[in-house]
């Protein structure tokens, strides 16, 4: 116990006097660090703060210090959150390394793998992609036909991808291939990581109803990527798919957290809360006068909190070691809340909530807009709401599964 | 805040649960229904209770409790609620003893509360005065006569009200009704002159009684905390009890979960287990997920009872947060509990509608879940 208040102690200090004015501010999202090899700081701060954090290894605090990493214990790692928490630190790093790859590398690759890849995603130097989906292979993940054959020590990959969050900005990818095609589809899967300069290589963003978007479409066009790229065993990959799956639901799972203070993050701003955006634009002083809407935002917001106590129990029994089959679950509510969210933002807005652009509408009034339509997103990415149910129905409850009882007969 | 419990909590809940399995399943509830039991609970069960502690669970020790909190006590309530087994706890215990903590004074305290803990007095509460849970709104009125008070009015859904040996009533001394100023509270003997009480027979067997008072004179000693100002004790007496029945409510509500997943991988119907079908497994892993949150808002609001930082408004907010869930996902899950057995749900035969007739009285008890989203709004100023 007196260790873990040093460590306390020590913390505090190291981020009274490290973590620099500008980086206690609430993130603007201009000034969200992704890293990599273009990396851009809008705020010089920025960098300092990342290269001081990557320093202590607290980007990834848990991750083993041999690797670069933090190495803290649960308990620490937790003392760090509440002390970043209480200057109001901002995020040092954002990226698909720390929150998809890095767990599963850690777990499944090579040695020299983990000294190639983990020091570099904690310093925030290579910024990752996700090639997962294709056109043809939505839910049906395992479906999935880009084709990987070895000719010598390198695999030679050709197909698409699809959805494909920041491909344009990302250095390396990690992808799912096909490497057998004669066995059932999950056992014919590889996981493969290369580098998006690699030769036959582009993407193309997608536009969204939301407007521009990080989403793009990925092509290989007879791509080599040196065999030593394969993480894991060959044909073996849906099994490591599937444990970065369980990290990415938990990453979007927090979407269904409210940031902060509001409903939406923010502080003063008249759409920071939704009871707040609601009498603002009813011209309400002290009372939301339409009944039928406070009632739905009341029972939203007690929704909303249930279900961030229920994550903090989530996070408290896995720590403890206890069952933890939840993640489809949080995955599942979190989106539905934020669907919920954006629709009652909408109502409490009325037409101005309504804008696509122009000088009629506040900037926030248009952000607001483009999150609501961004938002019908989040049941579908990281696997649908109906996925989730499914995996929910026959993981956790036990049901039996239709598919298989099918194919008995 | 910890949401996950400590050992001693999870032996607690361990032997609550074997106790209501043995000592008082739902075959017990069925009985007392057939016999029409007066008392409404089974008299040998509640003593058995009473030696495992369960009343001064939450008492202060000095009261003659136990002081292991409220997140204990709500433990013993989830597990009555899995077998349905009714008791005293939640009219003498939930509300009365707790009532009494906040409003009484020390006299009165140490008087009565070793008497509630050890359950040798049962205390009744009466409060709502129509159909709809709504604690300021008290017409009944107490006048004060030279040291006397003179009680008139009527109360409603006054729970185990015909055979408490005391009754603690709200009535105006001052005000309008609605107005949360004016508002008393007194200790009543249940054989008092002029007070009348007629039992109802509810939907879920229990006990519950409306009380008529034709001119109930009583000594000013009576009077607990002071003259006029009784609603804020009221209030934090009736948010602990609100969320004790949302414990009482999450395990029935888990307890009618278990039996339908069960149910689904048992019955058959075109060749297959009815649980393969994804429109009855996507309904099951929607009630999962509803259920994951009912857990969560329980906890915290038990949490928040024994958190000796939180403020009256923390508990205000916790208690309507986790009353409006329970209460929604209740309805809907006894609903589905019912719908998912067929036909065999809808007879009096099978147990599951006990499930659906006790979580209406429960959803309608101190509050339903609009009654909890208005009070919760109001609590954030909107």
């Amino acid at each position: 116990m007196l260790a873990l208040e040093q460590f306390r102690d020590s913390t505090r200090a190291w981020l009274e006097e490290n973590c620099p004015p500008s980086m206690r501010t609430p993130m603007v999202p201009e000034e969200i660090v992704w890293g990599g090899r273009n990396a851009v700081f809008t705020n010089p701060e920025s960098k300092l703060w990342l290269d001081r954090m990557a320093e202590k290894g607290w980007t990834c605090p848990t991750w083993p210090a041999e690797y670069g990493g933090g190495g803290l214990s649960s308990e620490e790692a937790k003392i760090l959150a509440e002390e970043l928490a209480r200057i109001n630190a901002r995020i040092a790093l954002t990226s698909f390394g720390i929150s998809m790859l890095g767990p599963v590398l850690l777990e499944y690759g090579t040695h020299e793998q983990k000294m190639e890849h983990i020091p570099k995603i904690i310093r925030g130097e290579i910024r990752w992609c996700q090639g997962y989906s294709e056109p043809g292979s939505g839910s049906d993940l395992a479906s999935l036909g880009t084709k990987a054959i070895l000719e010598g020590d390198e695999y030679v990959v050709n197909g698409s991808k699809v959805w494909t969050s920041y491909a344009d900005k990302a250095d390396w990818i990690f992808c799912l291939v096909r490497t057998d095609f004669e066995v059932p589809k999950h056992s014919g899967i590889s996981f493969l990581l290369f580098d998006m300069k690699s030769e036959g290589v582009s993407t193309k963003p997608i536009q969204l109803i939301s407007g521009s978007s990080p989403f793009c479409e990925t092509f290989f066009d007879n791509v080599r990527v040196p065999a030593a790229n394969l993480m894991g065993r060959l044909n073996e990959g849906w099994s490591i798919a599937k444990r970065l799956l369980q990290h990415e639901r938990t990453m979007i799972s927090g979407f269904g957290l409210a940031s902060g203070q509001g409903d939406r993050g923010g502080t003063t701003s008249t759409t920071a809360s939704l009871e707040g955006a609601a009498m603002h634009y009813r011209g309400d002083k002290d009372r939301l006068t339409d009944p039928a809407l406070r009632d739905q935002i009341a029972q939203f917001k007690i929704d909303s909190e249930a279900f961030a106590l229920t994550s903090q129990r989530s996070s408290e029994e896995s720590r403890q070691g206890g069952p933890n089959a939840t993640s489809s679950m949080l995955k599942y509510y979190g989106c539905e809340l934020n669907k919920r969210r954006y629709e009652l933002f909408l109502k409490a807005m009325g037409s101005q909530g309504l804008g696509w652009e122009g000088d009629e509408f506040e900037a926030e009034e248009l952000q607001v807009t483009r999150e609501w339509l961004r938002s019908k997103a989040n049941s579908i990415e990281g696997g649908t709401a109906e996925v989730q149910l499914n995996i929910v129905a026959k993981r956790v409850l036990g049901l039996p599964d239709m598919l298989s009882l099918a194919s008995k007969k | 805040m910890a949401m996950v419990l400590s050992e001693d909590q999870q032996l607690l809940r361990d032997s609550a649960r074997s106790f209501c399995q043995d000592n008082a399943p739902i075959s017990v509830m069925r009985r007392l229904r057939d016999e029409k039991s007066e008392l409404g609970y089974d008299e040998a069960i509640w003593q058995q209770m009473i030696e495992l502690g369960w009343p001064g669970m939450a008492i202060a020790e000095k009261y003659g409790g136990f002081e292991f909190g409220y997140t204990g006590l709500g433990l013993v309530l989830e597990e009555t609620g899995r077998t349905l087994a009714s008791s005293p706890l939640i009219a003498s215990v939930l509300l009365g003893a707790s009532l009494l903590s906040e409003a009484g004074s020390e006299e009165q305290k140490s008087g009565l509360l070793p008497q509630v803990a050890s359950g040798k007095l049962r205390l009744a509460v009466g409060v709502d005065e129509g159909p709809h849970h709504n604690p300021s709104r008290v017409a009944c009125t107490a006048m004060k006569q030279g040291a006397e008070y003179v009680l008139t009015g009527a109360k409603s859904f006054v729970l185990d009200g015909h055979i408490a040996d005391k009754l603690i009533v709200a009535a105006r001394t001052s005000g309008e009704p609605g107005s949360e100023n004016g508002i008393s509270l007194f200790l009543l003997e249940a054989g008092c002159q002029g007070l009348q009480i007629q039992r109802t027979q509810m939907v879920d067997s229990r006990n519950a009684a409306n009380l008529v008072l034709d001119q109930v004179r009583i000594s000013e000693d009576s009077l607990l905390g002071s003259e006029g100002a009784g609603f804020a004790a009221l209030d934090a007496a009736l948010d602990i009890a609100r969320i004790g029945v949302a414990s009482e409510m999450l395990g029935s509500v888990q307890e009618v979960f278990q039996r339908i997943v069960e149910y689904l991988k048992q019955r058959e119907q075109f060749g297959v287990q009815i649980g393969a079908f994804q429109a009855l497994q996507h309904r099951a892993a929607e009630m999962y997920s509803e259920i994951e949150l009912c857990k969560s808002a329980v906890l915290g609001a038990l949490r928040c009872l024994d958190d000796p930082s939180a403020t009256a408004k923390d508990r205000a907010r916790m208690a309507s947060l986790a009353k409006a869930k329970l209460s929604e996902v209740s309805e809907r899950v006894s609903n589905e509990g019912i719908q998912m057995h067929g036909g065999i749900g809808m007879t009096d035969e099978f147990d599951i509608g006990f499930f659906l007739k006790r979580a209406r009285v429960a959803q309608q008890f101190l509050g339903d879940a609009s009654f909890h989203r208005d009070r919760y709004a109001t609590l954030h100023n909107f």
